[in-house]
């Protein structure tokens, strides 16, 4: 095991450990706010066809149609005219870790992610603002035609493989940060899986937020063939500034007849960095598609990942884990969409809320007319750790179906006394008790995770524990 | 010294009410103690105090462990200076197995030892140790796995208390209602188990009703605890005799009865 429980509680009372910042030495950085001129500078730096160029601009235009949506989190914060929508790190994407420029490769080594590439992934990329500056995929991967390449030069390389997919399953008028996204986005990752191919090691890619007042708009298509699997893993994290950055992503997938695929996301931005994603994908005729979705950092998170399930025997999966702390909301959950007959879907949540955190479960499970035989399971668990902290649910149910077999259950708890006691009284401290029922709590979900991630997990929550209790 | 000094203890609840009204008692290590009593006579509350359960307050008296009152030690403090409770009801950690439980608390009590240093045990010595005990306490291999207490049945709840016992090495056991819920050879296991551990290194406190658990843990001494107080104390023998006379013949006949 990496990490023994003494080691990770001897780090209880560290700070937020991705909090450093590089120096701002870009090759090239847009300036402050958002106008045509941008978006199509952007698209000009590119070098990107006509239609992207379009796309983008049309983006745009939903995008100041749309008004701030009200409901979820408390979004009066963001400035749109105070963020950098576009940064360039470095002039050419590195094969090595050794090509990247030193403070950015230091980046990598300090969030561990070269060791984690030779051990146990298959592939990785990795974006530094709004850029890809390192990617690379096993060589064999390659040979059987995987494509995992950063979504620019998806674009470039692919471009009729992305023009048939971009923006179908996530329309650029979706909701307005999805229109904000298809404006301005940029690296991200596009995953292609031919068919029956099955890659057994995880491929990642890893988001860094350097600059203050920087907006991230990173765009992942994943299309999984026929019978294919893979496995896709993010992890987030950003530096501490004063005033607030912007993440806000779209994923699309396509998960194709009896594929599988899994998409595991460790968002741990730090506590400054709005955090709305929209994450949706398609899962066809006996394809099985999972949201692993852990949400331990950001200020405000909206992120609902979302599943539509459009052939006969497809399944779908949400795991959600929310940890909300001082100062923040995470307003997160999932949907299922069922439209074909005999589809089966399961969404758990867990969420705990500390220190005047708050934690909602919003979800939407719906059943349309035809899609008989239609199987759901919508679990929430909440634990609230103290007074001052907060957790709602909000599941939405629409069904138009009347053969089908719907559960909901939820649950509100609190770390009792009594169980505390029972844990100090084997001579665990007040500390040690309280994180060991918190990781109990999220257990479901971290069992699904790979080992290491799973520790990283429990460390995360260990860090997030301190001064919780007592 | 004895290992454990309890001097003219009374303790009450949040709302004030006295509980435990006075009682003194020493057990040291080698020795087997039994607190007998009937049901609500606050012998779970004395257990709770000892261990330095928050929600009951020590209005007077001290306990001392060495020779050092351990009164503002809170519970984890107590248990890595050597106190274990096997609770009546213990609770479910749904999510952390018995594994991952029993070596995250040696690891504290370690810790503690070591002066504060981190010394986590190796885990093939921990499986080592682990494996004996449950062979021992013929606690099924796969309990290790599960969810420390989550759905276990009364039964196992017992054994798995015993189990922790075993593994985290106290000098003084406080054990509350252990009998309770065991047929009679898991008693006869558990018990066996007890009076194994008991010797120059533990002391044990067996707070029962009945007398039944006393026939596998002979006890040295004997204390009769009636309504918050030892109205009596003596050998094995007086165990024999609350079972054959009950505990009404040690009843205080209430001040101005009115039956």
């Amino acid at each position: 095991m990496a990490t023994t429980e003494t080691q990770v509680v001897g780090e209880i009372g560290n700070e937020y450990r991705y909090g450093f910042h590089d120096p701002e030495d870009y090759f090239f950085k847009s300036g402050r706010g958002l106008t045509r001129e941008v978006v199509a500078a952007i698209s000009e730096h590119k070098n990107e066809p006509q239609w992207m160029r379009d796309f983008r601009l049309k983006s745009l235009e939903y995008f100041e149609a749309r008004p701030m949506p009200t409901w979820g989190g408390d979004l009066s914060g963001i400035d749109f005219d105070n963020i950098y929508y576009y940064i360039k790190p470095t002039e050419t994407q590195a094969k090595s870790w050794e090509d990247l420029p030193p403070d950015i490769k230091q980046t990598w080594d300090r969030l561990g992610i070269p060791e984690a590439e030779r051990k146990f992934l298959a592939g990785v990329g990795a974006q530094y603002e709004s850029e890809v500056v390192y990617h690379k995929l096993q060589a064999d991967l390659e040979a059987k035609g995987v494509l995992f390449l950063d979504m620019d030069s998806g674009l470039r390389e692919h471009e009729e493989l992305v023009r048939q997919y971009f923006g179908t399953i996530i329309p650029q008028n979706d909701n307005k940060f999805a229109a904000l996204n298809s404006a301005v986005w940029s690296g991200g990752s596009f995953i292609y899986v031919p068919p029956g191919v099955s890659i057994e090691m995880p491929l990642q890619a890893y988001f860094r937020i350097n600059a203050e007042n920087m907006g991230q708009f990173e765009r992942t298509l994943i299309i999984v063939d026929e019978g294919a699997y893979v496995h896709y893993v993010e992890g987030c994290t950003a530096p501490i500034y004063t005033t607030d950055s912007l993440h806000s992503a779209v994923v699309e997938i396509i998960v194709k007849p009896g594929a599988r695929c899994r998409y595991t996301t460790i968002q741990n931005w730090s506590n400054n960095v709005y955090n709305l994603v929209t994450k949706r994908a398609v899962a066809y005729e006996n394809a099985t598609m999972e949201w692993v979705d852990g949400n331990l950092g950001s200020k405000q998170t909206m992120k609902y990942p979302a599943i539509w399930l459009m052939g006969e025997g497809a399944h779908g999966e949400v795991l959600s884990i929310a940890f909300a702390g001082d100062g923040q909301h995470q307003d997160a959950g999932g949907k299922a969409v069922h439209v074909a007959p005999n589809t089966s879907s399961v969404i758990t949540s867990k969420s705990i809320s500390k220190n005047g955190g708050r934690s909602s479960y919003r979800g939407l499970l719906e059943v349309a007319k035809g899609a008989h035989g239609a199987r759901s399971k919508v679990v929430c668990d909440a634990l609230i750790l103290d007074e001052d902290s907060r957790t709602d649910t909000y599941p939405y149910i629409r069904i138009d179906e009347n053969d089908v077999d719907i559960g909901h259950e939820a649950t509100v708890s609190k770390i009792g006394e009594e169980q505390l006691f029972y844990l100090m009284s084997r001579g665990l401290s007040e500390a040690e008790a309280a994180a060991m029922i918190v990781s109990g709590f999220v257990e479901p979900i971290t069992k699904e995770l790979p080992l290491e991630y799973a520790v990283e997990m429990n460390r995360l929550i260990q860090l997030q524990m301190e001064g919780s209790v007592g | 010294m004895a290992l454990l000094e309890i001097r003219n203890l009374h303790v009450s609840t949040e709302d004030g009410t006295e509980i435990v009204r006075g009682i003194d008692l020493s057990v040291d290590t080698d020795e087997v103690h039994a607190i007998m009593g009937p049901n609500g006579s606050g012998k779970s509350t004395l257990a709770y105090a000892l261990m330095g359960h928050p929600a009951y307050q020590i209005t007077e008296g001290d306990i001392l462990l060495d020779g050092e009152s351990i009164l503002e030690l809170e519970a984890d403090e107590r248990a890595r200076r050597g106190l274990f409770l096997a609770f009546q009801y213990p609770h479910a950690v749904p999510g952390v197995t018995v594994a991952s439980f029993l070596r995250t608390a040696i690891n504290a009590t370690r810790k503690a030892k070591a002066g504060g240093e981190d010394d986590p045990i190796k885990i093939p010595e921990f499986r080592k140790q682990l494996d004996a005990a449950m062979k021992q306490l013929k606690v099924p291999k796969e309990m290790a796995g599960r969810y420390l207490n989550d759905g276990f049945s009364g039964g196992e709840k017992k054994r798995v208390e015993i189990l922790q016992m075993a593994l985290l090495d106290p000098r003084l056991a406080i054990l509350d209602e252990t009998d309770s819920g065991l047929d009679i050879d898991a008693l006869r296991i558990v018990a066996g188990g007890v009076r194994e551990l008991v010797g120059p290194a533990m002391g044990a406190l067996v707070i029962t009703h009945y007398q039944r658990i006393l026939n596998y843990i002979k006890p040295d001494f004997v204390h009769v605890f009636v309504d918050g107080r030892i109205v009596r104390e003596g050998g094995p023998e007086l165990a024999e005799q609350l079972e054959a006379e009950g505990y009404e013949a040690f009843t205080p006949e209430p001040v101005g009865g009115e039956a």
